[in-house]
């Protein structure tokens, strides 16, 4: 069967309307929202800072932890139990993984920079949305990042290789889902995930449409901070 | 958050102003949105202040409890999350969520927010379950008033999915409403020094010696109350705190959102 039309209405490689905004959380050292579709991510980082208890801290540098956590009332069924899964506890392995490469905490011995990730909505994507909005409040933080990381789900649905699957693609019988983290200025993976079936030549059309999507989702984040820095001097 | 000595703090408040400038009995301003979580089938967010929830009230059909086979069932969850505040941290919830919640949830059952007898498909057999969750994006004082007026937004806003027998589908949402019976918000007052006042900076709560969370109907009927600090209270200041938090919540009142 061939996907002529995507469920939503999308151009195969349309993503879906994008918002980013940074400094939402006052308490944190950093913060950020971003949503892409119905899919809403709060990230905001505290640190670096001491590392409790005692015995997880490395004298040789500062540690990554991740947080990503669905609010009880943010998934497509059922009210979602806190307290978190399997399948959260690796998303949030999934997500220092992508963030980790562009950070040194080095100059960190003994600390910790604490990422938490909430989710009041979802329609698939989470990981990817939450990543984006981790980087934002990383840089809001003003951690030494050696690049944004940008991330997005590729998928492909019957036929065709489509750009930020929604839940009803994401969910489909016959698709594939491949979520990818990608460093906007050098263009290096830091996640690769996929469940479904695809054949190698896919692969290299899903890179492509992959770093064409995640370009524009670097434009989203710098305007974000932009945002937030030019209102800070038209302050001073 | 700033440390403030309390000396500074008692002249201020002697003046009748909290360290913001605000009268004493004022809340910081509020906003109040809606329907902020499609997922859930009703959802508020308040922000106060700096303080800022989330609220999404989800809803399942449940076996009723025992003793109330013709009632629903409601339950109220705060999530203190490690993003709201540095003294969070993450796991199961602890001593300050589990009052939130419990004072919150006491006011919404004792005051009669929901008509439980509606919630009732087949007695002893199927009920609704109204399950509330409160979660913090930024905790920054006058935590519980805040939490307590997104439930009430959040119930006022929430809307039934389709069901079939026992199988409910969330996706096909239908335009009733729940059973609201009356809309009681709480309201705590603080004493510090000599001086009460509502809705605290946090370099103000850090003060605190008493506090006492009175839930309140719009007819001024209280519905719950909640005494909290380690210094004790004299019945006239019980008597005066009340006084302040029935005129207070008048004010908290105003941030309802009208129903659609």
């Amino acid at each position: 069967m061939a996907y002529e039309k995507r469920f939503d209405g999308r151009g195969f490689d349309e993503l879906r309307p994008m918002e980013a905004k940074v400094g939402v959380v006052k308490n944190a050292d950093g913060s950020a929202m971003f949503k892409i579709g119905k899919t809403t991510a709060i990230a905001a980082v505290y640190g670096p800072r001491e590392l409790h208890p005692k015995f997880l801290q490395n004298p040789e540098t500062g540690i990554l932890r991740v947080d990503y956590n669905m609010l009880p009332f943010s998934g497509h069924g059922d009210r979602v139990k806190p307290g978190g899964s399997r399948r959260s506890r690796e998303i949030c392995k999934v997500m220092e993984n992508a963030l980790l490469p562009v950070l040194d905490l080095k100059d960190w011995p003994n600390s910790v920079v604490d990422v938490f990730v909430d989710f009041p909505q979802t329609d698939a994507g989470t990981r990817c949305a939450g990543i984006c909005a981790a980087s934002l409040a990383l840089a809001d933080a003003g951690v030494a990042m050696k690049d944004m990381v940008t991330a997005v789900a590729i998928g492909k649905v019957e036929d065709k290789i489509v750009v930020d699957l929604n839940y009803e693609e994401d969910s489909y019988e016959h698709g594939s889902d491949v979520p990818i983290a990608m460093l906007p200025n050098s263009g290096k993976i830091t996640v690769i995930q996929m469940d479904g079936e695809i054949t190698p030549e896919d692969l290299v059309v899903i890179f492509a449409k992959a770093e064409a999507a995640c370009r524009k989702i670097y434009d989203v984040q710098k305007a974000a901070l932009r945002a937030k820095f030019k209102k800070q001097e038209d302050v001073s | 958050m700033t440390h403030v000595a309390r000396e500074t703090l008692l002249a201020s408040l002697k003046a009748g102003m909290h360290l913001d400038g605000r009268p004493l009995a004022a809340y910081r301003p509020i906003t109040v949105t809606t329907d902020i979580s499609y997922s859930a089938e009703g959802s508020a967010r308040v922000v106060v202040g700096e303080t800022d929830v989330i609220v999404g009230v989800k809803l399942a059909i449940e076996k009723p409890y025992p003793d109330t086979p013709g009632r629903g069932n409601l339950m109220v969850n705060v999530e203190l999350r490690p993003m709201s505040n540095p003294r969070f941290e993450p796991g199961p919830p602890g001593e300050e969520a589990v009052e939130v919640a419990r004072v919150v949830d006491r006011g919404i059952r004792e005051g009669g927010a929901l008509h439980a007898e509606e919630l009732c498909i087949s007695p002893g057999k199927q009920v609704w379950s109204v399950m509330i969750d409160i979660c913090t994006v930024n905790v920054a004082g006058g935590l519980i008033d805040a939490a307590g007026l997104g439930a009430l937004a959040a119930l006022l806003h929430s809307k039934f999915p389709e069901h079939t027998d026992d199988i409910v589908h969330y996706d096909r949402r239908t335009s009733k409403k729940l059973p609201i019976g009356t809309q009681p918000l709480p309201v705590t007052v603080f004493k510090i020094g000599d001086f009460f006042m509502v809705d605290p900076l946090p370099e103000e709560e850090a003060h605190m010696d008493a506090r006492l969370t009175i839930a309140i109907t719009e007819h001024d009927t209280i519905c719950a109350l909640q005494k909290g600090g380690s210094i004790p209270l004299a019945k006239e200041d019980i008597h005066q705190m009340v006084k302040i938090a029935l005129k207070s919540s008048h004010e908290l009142r105003k941030n309802i959102p009208r129903q659609k």
